[in-house]
């Protein structure tokens, strides 16, 4: 049997009409919606905001709190280490500094501490895959500043603050807005190749509800760019990292302060004790976990186990009641559904269609209004459905080449037309069809300016944390996070270091954690961190034995 | 509860894989030289996972950004190696697959700060770029369809502005240097192009300087402390009202 290369005849059937109708369609876009037809589309169509995707957490810090349900099914889950099964006595790795993640925040962080003088023999990363396996690798889009005369940080902080409903943490707003020009002088230090134009400076777009055109990208390969220079750094300067070794706990001393973890050897299954004076998590997000069955954008790894460990021990976690749904997943063909097209695509200009060619939205809502109102599109039968039963709306990128000139879209988005291309879709000639899928997890473990949680000894930066977005991200502030907050974990646990003393090791709290959950009568089934997905054919497994 | 049964219990629907397989048609894949029935249509990634491998080492992204999943294969009966992305190329029928999960090639280390960008800066670091044969096997064997030689003869003559320009959409998997008959690493070699260009060659930013001067002087911390002591609904309002750039007619910024 040999693959469809292109669209199914009844699909071309649609982008006739949307081709009759695109000169009128780029002539008249659709405003934005007023704040008050917002609310409304999102309570409709948004999975934050209907019934059944969430309930009450029954265990914890945070008990009585209302999370996406997958959340709650893993924090009610058994600690899945023992503490029977390991013997703390015998530490395999005494550092200054433990990083939990080696994607953009643990690798910034890092390189942070290292600067600020923790030497590099006392700092250790340990990774669940390869260093650099990260969602920080797959944003395309860019990164957020406020450099440009017409802008300035204020109006940055204004976008952040709305874009999440007001109810992101100011003064982590404030430091996400304020510390984006540096970080941007920090790649240009590194090396990272920007867009510019020929005078030097930035070309800047648009991104959904940013009121000044602010994104900074490197074609669409942003996230790699930016990762592959700071990686590159952090090898050059030999900073160890261990990787296929996921942390499993956290580990605590008797002052109850957060003392290192306990690490699992993907491949070996031995653990390792390693006894730190501070423990950054950076362990990313969540999207592996599939909240509200929707496909993910996410890398492998991202089970959002470092919001796991650090609530067994007695963190406290924000805004887990949303989640990031970004607008414009891929809809077809089959293999593609739920990887990302870049929200560059409409920041360049292209606009949402439906079945019938017409437009129905602003491009550059704020993520979950823009992806509200394609689930309402395909919910009231103006989307198209594929053969395999996925709904989807037209993209029209086009309409790119059109505003910008023939060869924009190989120039500025080489890796989506090079995605498309392999099953015979030429996105500089046809739409693609899209769909909202699951990509970011807009809280997490609480942190302040300095990124310390509410436990002594434990920072957090990037996907983890909670408070920076509030309830909603904007595009272009994640890339920006991991390097903003990546960076001050790294400053603030280094100074944290110089003083910190280390009494004796314990997993005592995850018998407490055990013992809660006898108490609100929770019996488990699972084990929690999950730490890999489970992909696997359901009749090999079905067939599984475990006799080896 | 072992995972097998918790497995069971959430997802017991048998029945939609043989819809599947009904549906789609199967085809055979050699897994490392062994066969395995799996539906068409899927990619090579999936395709495994079908046939009950979990992936520890080889799968990353599963987008084709990061270059954990570099696959070689070849059809049956067929002369020619195939080399791919697992998480990007669709399963043929009488494929025979490995994917590598591990590339030794050692990264040189390097001081950005002290280096120069001149003529001889890469050559100087990675010697064995004078080696290239010029037999073009790198670049037949890039998923990503870069023109690795070419990059690799721009560094050669010292042209470090190109081989980044040409290297720009490396993803890194280590393919090229795998297959090279001179054992040039060649995604090492163009990531200090880049970093040598980005960092030396490109025209820095004006706007970005003055704007990180006027930060540092705090020209806009008094403005944001407004902004977080305002109560709500005049937030709310300024937020509302304020005028958004991407709706004027230069749409896009560029």
């Amino acid at each position: 049997m040999k693959v469809v290369e292109g669209y199914p005849d009844y699909m071309l059937k649609s982008i006739k009409l949307l081709e009759e109708k695109r000169e009128k369609n780029m002539k008249r876009p659709v405003k934005p919606m007023a704040m008050k037809d917002r609310e409304e589309i999102l309570r409709k169509y948004h999975p934050d905001y209907m019934k059944g995707t969430k309930r009450k957490l029954r265990v914890g810090i945070d008990r009585g709190t209302i999370l996406y349900n997958g959340l709650v099914d893993l924090l009610e889950a058994k600690p899945v280490l023992d503490p029977k099964d390991v013997d703390l006595s015998n530490i395999d790795y005494d550092v200054d500094l433990l990083i939990i993640g080696g994607g953009g925040a643990g690798t910034v962080a890092a390189l942070f501490a290292y600067e600020s003088g923790v030497s590099k023999d006392k700092i250790l990363i340990v990774t669940k895959l390869r260093h650099g396996d990260a969602n920080s690798m797959m944003a395309q889009g860019g990164i957020q500043a406020a450099d440009r005369p017409e802008d300035n940080p204020a109006l940055h902080y204004l976008d952040i603050f709305g874009g999440g409903h007001f109810t992101n943490k100011p003064e982590l707003a404030r430091a996400l807005a304020l510390d984006a020009p540096g970080i941007i002088s920090w790649h240009e230090d590194l090396g990272v190749m920007y867009d510019r134009h020929e005078d030097g400076e930035f070309q800047e777009l648009s991104g959904g509800g940013t009121c000044r055109n602010r994104m900074h990208s490197c074609k669409d390969y942003s996230g790699m760019e930016l990762m592959r220079n700071i990686r590159d750094k952090a090898r050059n300067l030999e900073i160890p990292v261990l990787e296929f070794c996921p942390m499993a706990e956290l580990l605590m001393d008797n002052k109850g302060q957060i003392a290192g973890g306990v690490a699992f050897n993907l491949e070996t299954f031995e653990y390792y004790v390693i006894r730190a004076k501070a423990t950054i998590l950076a362990t990313g997000g969540s999207g592996r976990l599939h909240l509200a069955n929707y496909p993910t954008t996410n890398h492998y790894g991202a089970t959002g186990d470092g919001l796991i460990m650090a609530y067994h021990a007695g963190a406290n976690l924000l805004d887990l009641d949303t989640i990031q749904i970004h607008p414009t997943g891929d809809a077809y063909p089959e293999p593609l559904v739920g990887i990302l097209s870049t929200e560059k695509i409409r920041g360049l200009g292209a606009i949402p269609l439906n079945k019938n060619g017409d437009p129905f939205v602003f491009p550059l809502e704020p993520r979950d209004v823009e992806s509200a109102a394609l689930i309402r599109e395909c919910k009231e039968g103006r989307g198209l459905v594929t053969p395999t039963g996925m709904p989807g709306v037209w993209l029209d990128t086009p309409m790119i080449e059109i505003l910008h000139g023939e060869g924009t879209i190989e120039e500025k988005l080489a890796g989506e037309v090079r995605k498309f291309k392999r099953f015979g879709i030429d996105m500089t000639k046809q739409p693609i069809l899209v769909y909202p899928t699951l990509h970011y997890q807009n809280g997490g473990v609480e942190i302040n300016e300095k990124t310390e949680t509410k436990l002594p000894g434990l920072f957090a930066a990037g996907e983890v944390s909670g408070g920076v977005h509030g309830k909603n991200r904007l595009m272009g502030n994640s890339l920006l996070d991991f390097n903003v907050f990546g960076r001050r974990s790294g400053i603030y646990a280094a100074k944290y270091v110089k003083k910190a003393k280390i009494g004796k090791l314990t997993l005592k709290h995850l018998d407490k954690y055990n013992k809660m959950l006898e108490q609100a009568n929770i019996k488990p089934t699972k084990t929690a961190p999950i730490i890999l997905p489970e992909y696997r054919g359901e009749m090999a497994i079905s067939r599984s034995l475990d006799i080896f | 509860m072992t995972k097998k049964e918790q497995i069971l219990l959430e997802k017991p629907d048998l029945k939609k894989e043989e819809d599947i397989e009904k549906k789609a048609g199967t085809i055979e894949v050699f897994i490392m030289g062994k066969s395995y029935k799996v539906p068409a249509g899927l990619t090579i990634m999936k395709a495994l996972e079908y046939a009950g491998y979990r992936y520890i080492r080889g799968c990353g992204c599963r987008a084709g950004f990061c270059g954990a999943c570099s696959t070689i294969y070849r059809i049956e009966d067929e002369q020619k190696l195939g080399f791919d992305l697992a998480c990007q190329k669709v399963v043929e029928d009488k494929m025979y697959l490995v994917q590598l999960p591990f590339v030794p090639a050692a990264k040189a280390e390097y001081d950005i700060e002290k280096l120069r960008p001149t003529d001889s800066t890469i050559l100087e670091i990675y010697p064995e770029i004078a080696r290239c044969v010029s037999c073009n096997t790198c670049t037949k064997s890039c998923p990503q369809d870069i023109e690795v030689m070419k990059y690799i003869q721009r560094a050669v003559r010292g042209e470090i502005a190109k081989c980044a320009e040409i290297s720009f959409d490396c993803i890194q998997c280590g393919l090229c240097a795998m297959r090279c008959p001179a054992d040039i690493k060649h995604y090492h070699v163009s990531q200090l192009a880049r970093r040598l260009r980005g960092k030396y060659i490109d025209t820095r930013s004006k706007n970005l300087s003055k704007r990180l001067k006027e930060v540092e002087n705090r020209k806009y911390d008094n403005e944001i402390e407004k902004l977080i002591k305002m109560d709500k609904k005049e937030i709310m309002k300024l937020y509302k009202n304020r005028k958004i750039e991407a709706e004027e007619a230069d749409r896009g910024g560029d």
